[in-house]
């Protein structure tokens, strides 16, 4: 009970808030060297220093007040925060078309928690409906919230639930299934699911937001509309990353689950499908196709989910002076499979020659990918290439290296011979390798070139 | 009953007391401070000024404005979010109803992915804390001890965050007025500034990022101004002493001013852009005068037994009532397929022909917010019934609109059109507005328009509106640090201006330099009083003057200067030449006074020429004599004498040989 009226405050301020009777969520009169401030105690954020007391005046300004320059503090009411978004009944038409929204943790629609500085998500089918009255025209929506996560929290054991929930859902008669998503690590829950869930019966769309859903200007809202008409209607029967095209707000992109990685830190346009084009985009009530050659729906197929994973597996980017030891430690730690991100055509300098034949020898599993992200490993061009196939290593083709990661994962939860996982691992099932690589799918404007600057001008970015 | 200060009635009543402000309806005549004093006029002051950093306030991108074309562009839209107390404030829900399509044009150089709202804000520009931090010590206020960032949201898409990064530096402090009264201030600010308007048309508006970003100061006064002179006063007061820290920018577009207004009975009016002081007493004048029309409307209202609970309205298509109109806007907007809608306010009848402010009635209350939230901007925006030469009906159509709205002589139809979803938001927004004036006046921020006349901008928004942004950290203000910035203050120029008068300029004259010139100006001014009439005049009148011309006299240096005014008082640099020499020093800042002073013969030279000149002259008048002899003398040096030196000199020898 203590710790919440101090919500916060420790060291000199607490002092400072008992010596008063004053405690979070008091409306109160502070006197301070000089000043009279009239608001109400919020709680102080756990990473911020213990000297500051914070109030929210009655203007809606926050200040801090030092806690050596308090003299009073005199509690004239008290008025607690009450995170809400207006809550409705999201009504119901059968006429549409049934969606699921499963819940991962991320950030949708949301409410502000101050301490953390955190967003908290609004999740039930009520609570978006207050928040995104639009989904109703869509479908009728569905909440199921399995963790309360951050992106950078998913693990396998999260995948592993999310396939066994996708297929319940399917089960239960769902035309479509959303999952609400941190960007962070999107491109890989979008990857492990395109093998864990096979055959699905219809779209699995994958969404998040760049901007966060407290701001108006969040991508949040329109996101979740487009991935609610995708997951509805669209005819594309696989796993998709449903985030915005451009960073204008026209429309949103639909990308392969494979073929999908966040490519900026920020920007709402953050989502690219490598070495490939996207499936198709997706504005309010309206899909188009880009790519042609892609699964179609059929309510009728039932999905074959195979949550298997082996976490002993690791993703090593390869740099100038890496040494064997990095390899070594990930071999005397236990670990089964190593993905290498090589550079250029699929390489690592000689040093390291030792300690992966070590690796291979003592039945590591080894495969090739190339840190250039786009195009395909190519081992026989130069001697290293040729003398990493004589020790073992596998080249990938053109799996992006997170995509390698959770595939091998994947593929060593279900077999540990070598030969069996081979053929797991190089046979596409889902577009993680492709046979060709169109020239459109590797388009990266640079700008400054005069003709790139004037598509800028006539363009919408 | 009259009308006193202290009065607490929470109304106006109509008496024979208030005849002069029923007659001030009609004009701007701004009147002696009792008349504001009886209506119980306040306002309160919200100035913001630029400051003047190199770069802006959250990102590296240098702060400067841009008028040339844009290198590529941005489609938004913005949506109401959640306070962190949990609720929808009403500016932002008006806002969103109007569901406008926002473009940002952009700039690669100085614009990047900060101002796109499509990274996060970096760490806050230390400049700019440091200037916002002189001017609330030049204020005399209380820093805070630790500076919070809040969001303030702005749905109107002028950020395209959706909210602007403010918050509070200082808070407490009072100006004084000549008259000894105190205008407390309220609060300062340091803020971001939002973008530019380029234009706004129907669903479709406009911004240019240039200006966003910007380190602006908003000083916030309490409403403790009683009448538009006193505010007038500080708003001068405000702007010589953020001047004279040097730390603000200057120029058209660096400073904006809002003002609130109420008077008793109304309600904080906050009107919202004045771009020049002068402007302010019409603004507030019309204002106080709007309020008080707007009261007596409420009193007509209930007078005849209308309350916004029984007011009864009925809205319909007039598409076919109307499809034979030849009001030439009527007849566009149905050849397009567009849909002309009335709704009839029961009871409204004569209400909006009513003059609220001076020579605009109350209907452009309801034009206001068709135009802002339901996008209908073709002019005149509406017609309504009780203003029949511009709505010139026929009689069949006449007859056709008693029939669709079952018309009475009491009621009054209002007509929009446009496209069908924006004329439904149209007569609902004329309801609500027509229901807000039988309850109270309706919290807005009003636009300043030139006339001095005021147009709805959108609802008042309130606190609701702010949360703490979650993307920065508090700053801790050190007090050592204040301490800095205090004990290296520039001087008040109130201070200067009495030093000045002292030094004997007029009271004008002393006050106008201290308000228009640089800092540095007064300054030396002050440190040398010989010189302070010279400045005085060079910053009042020479300088505006050189600017007209294209000039720009900050190019002149102020040694230069300086130099110019202790030649000055010497008949060698006749002020004629001043004017020249000016706008020669402003070409070329290198040249000084000596480039422009008169080559004086030798006076013992032009005393032999006198003598010699005056030798054959005995005979004349002393007058005609001196006349004659000057005159010879002055041709012989080819005018290169000044007269002034030669009647000296003459009568130097004059009184010798007497």
């Amino acid at each position: 009970m203590n710790d919440e009226q101090y919500k916060g405050y420790r060291g000199r301020t607490r002092e400072v808030l008992e010596r008063f009777g004053a405690r979070v969520w008091g409306d109160v009169e502070l006197e301070s060297d000089g000043c009279t401030f009239h608001g109400i105690i919020l709680p102080r954020s756990e990473t911020a220093d213990a000297d500051h007391v914070v109030l929210k005046l009655h203007s809606g300004y926050n200040v801090g007040v030092h806690a050596d320059r308090i003299r009073d503090i005199r509690e004239v009411g008290y008025k607690k925060a009450h995170y809400q978004i207006p809550e409705s009944e999201f009504p119901r038409d059968d006429s549409k078309p049934d969606v699921t929204l499963l819940g991962t943790g991320g950030t949708i629609a949301s409410r502000l928690d101050y301490t953390t500085g955190a967003v908290i998500p609004a999740f039930s089918p009520g609570e978006l409906y207050g928040a995104v009255p639009e989904l109703a025209d869509i479908a009728n929506l569905t909440t199921r919230k399995l963790f309360g996560i951050f992106s950078e929290d998913m693990g396998p054991h999260q995948w592993k639930t999310l396939a066994a929930e996708i297929g319940v859902e399917f089960e239960k008669g769902a035309s479509g299934i959303v999952i609400g998503h941190g960007t962070d690590t999107m491109h890989y829950t979008a990857a492990i699911l395109s093998f864990m869930v096979q055959d699905p019966p219809g779209p699995i769309v994958l969404v998040g937001s760049q901007r966060s859903s407290d701001r108006p200007s969040s991508d949040a809202a329109r996101n979740l509309i487009n991935a609610v008409h995708t997951a509805a209607y669209s005819d594309i029967a696989e796993v998709m990353v449903c985030m915005f095209g451009p960073t204008s707000d026209e429309f949103d992109l639909l990308h392969r689950g494979t073929r999908v990685r966040k490519m900026h830190s920020s920007t709402r346009s953050t989502f690219r499908t490598l070495s490939a084009r996207p499936l198709a985009t997706v504005s309010p009530g309206k899909i188009r196709t880009i790519e042609e050659n892609y699964r179609t729906r059929d309510m009728a197929r039932k999905p074959r989910i195979n949550p298997a994973f082996e976490e002993k597996v690791s993703l090593v980017t390869y740099y100038p002076n890496m040494k064997g030891d990095i390899i070594d430690a990930l071999v005397d730690n236990g670990y089964k499979g190593i993905i290498i991100g090589g550079t250029g055509l699929g390489h690592v300098n000689r040093l390291l020659f030792p300690s992966i034949r070590n690796a291979v020898q003592r039945g590591v599993h080894v495969y090739m990918t190339v840190q250039t992200l786009w195009g395909y490993v190519h081992m026989n061009v130069y001697d290293t290439g040729r003398y990493l196939l004589d020790l073992g290593v596998i080249p990938a083709g053109n799996m992006l290296p997170e995509v390698a990661y959770v595939k091998l994962g994947w593929a060593l939860g279900q077999s540990s011979d070598p030969e069996e996982v081979r053929k797991i691992m190089l046979t596409s099932i889902s577009h993680e390798i492709t046979e060709r690589e169109p020239y459109d799918g590797y388009i990266v404007l640079q700008g400054g070139l005069p003709e790139v600057d004037e598509f800028l001008k006539g363009h919408l970015l | 009953m009259t009308l006193s200060t202290g009065d607490r009635t929470p109304e106006l009543e109509w008496g024979r007391d208030n005849r002069d402000i029923l007659c001030a309806v009609k004009t701007f005549t701004i009147h002696d401070p009792s008349f504001y004093h009886r209506l119980g006029f306040k306002c309160g002051l919200e100035v913001h000024y630029q400051l003047a950093t190199e770069k802006k306030l959250f990102c590296n991108c240098p702060a400067v404005i841009r008028n040339d074309k844009p290198d590529a562009t941005i489609l938004r839209h913005m949506r109401p979010t959640l306070s962190e107390l949990g609720e929808y404030d009403g500016t932002a829900l008006m806002e969103f109803k109007t569901k406008k399509n926002v473009t940002y044009q952009l700039y690669r150089d100085t614009v990047c992915t900060y101002e796109m709202d499509d990274t996060p804000p970096f760490p806050i520009n230390t400049q700019a804390l440091e200037y916002a931090l002189t001017v609330a010590t030049m204020l005399g206020m209380n820093v805070v001890d630790e500076f919070h960032i809040s969001r303030k949201q702005y749905l109107d898409g002028s950020i395209p965050t959706g909210f602007q990064r403010t918050g509070i530096i200082a808070l407490g402090g009072a100006l004084s007025l000549r008259s000894g009264k105190k205008i407390r201030l309220s609060h300062l600010c340091l803020e971001e500034d939002a973008c530019r308007e380029i234009s706004d048309r129907g669903h479709e508006v406009i911004f240019r990022t240039d200006r966003l970003s910007f380190p602006l100061v908003e000083v916030i006064t309490e409403p403790d101004i009683s009448d538009p002179y006193e505010l007038v006063e500080t708003s001068w007061r405000i702007s010589e002493l953020l001047r004279a820290t040097g730390k603000v920018r200057r120029g058209i577009g660096t400073v904006r001013q809002d003002v609130n207004v109420s008077i008793k009975g109304g309600r904080r009016i906050e009107i919202k852009g004045v771009p020049r002081i002068p402007l302010f007493p019409r603004l507030v004048h019309s204002e106080a005068i709007r309020q008080f029309n707007l009261l007596d409307i409420k009193k007509e209202l209930r007078a005849r037994g209308i309350t916004a609970d029984n007011l009864k309205t009925i809205s319909k298509s007039l598409t076919r009532t109307l499809k034979h109109t030849r009001i030439p806007v009527l007849r566009a907007a149905l050849d397009r397929g567009d849909d002309v809608r009335g709704i009839c306010l029961c009871g409204f009848a004569g209400l909006l022909n009513h003059e609220l402010q001076p020579g605009v009635p109350f209907s452009r209350d309801f034009s206001g917010r068709v135009r802002v939230i339901a996008c209908l901007d073709e002019p005149p925006i509406l017609f309504h019934t009780d203003d029949r030469d511009h709505l010139p009906l026929s009689e069949e159509e006449w007859k056709g609109l008693r029939e669709t709205f079952e018309m009475k002589s009491t009621d009054v139809v209002v007509i929009v059109w446009g496209p069908e979803i924006d004329t439904k938001t149209a007569v609902e927004e004329i309801r609500i507005r027509a229901c807000e004036a039988c309850d109270e006046i309706p919290p807005e921020t009003r636009q300043a328009l030139r006339d001095g006349t005021t147009d709805f901008e959108r609802i008042l928004p309130g606190p609701d509106r702010m949360y703490p942004d979650t993307d920065s950290a508090p700053v801790a203000i050190p007090r050592g640090k204040v301490e800095a910035v205090r004990s290296a203050l520039p001087p008040d120029p109130a201070r200067q201006e009495e030093s000045l008068i002292k030094a004997g300029l007029s009271e004008e004259f002393a006050g106008r330099f201290v308000r228009m010139a640089e800092p540095e100006y007064v300054e030396a001014a002050l440190s040398d009083p010989g010189v302070a009439r010279f400045l005085a005049a060079m910053c009042v009148n020479h300088f505006p003057s050189l600017r007209r011309e294209g000039l720009d006299p900050s190019r002149i240096p102020l040694q230069t200067l300086i130099d110019l005014a202790s030649l000055c008082t010497d008949e060698l640099f006749p002020p004629s030449r001043i004017r020249f020499a000016l706008q020669q020093i402003c070409l070329n800042p290198a040249m000084g006074p000596q480039d422009f002073l008169v080559t004086l013969p030798d006076p013992e030279e032009i005393r032999n020429k006198l003598r010699e000149s005056g030798n054959s002259r005995r005979s004349l008048d002393p007058e005609p004599r001196k006349r004659a002899i000057m005159g010879e003398v002055m041709r012989a040096y080819g005018c290169r004498v000044p007269g002034t030196i030669l009647s000296r000199l003459y009568e130097e020898i004059n009184h010798h040989e007497r």
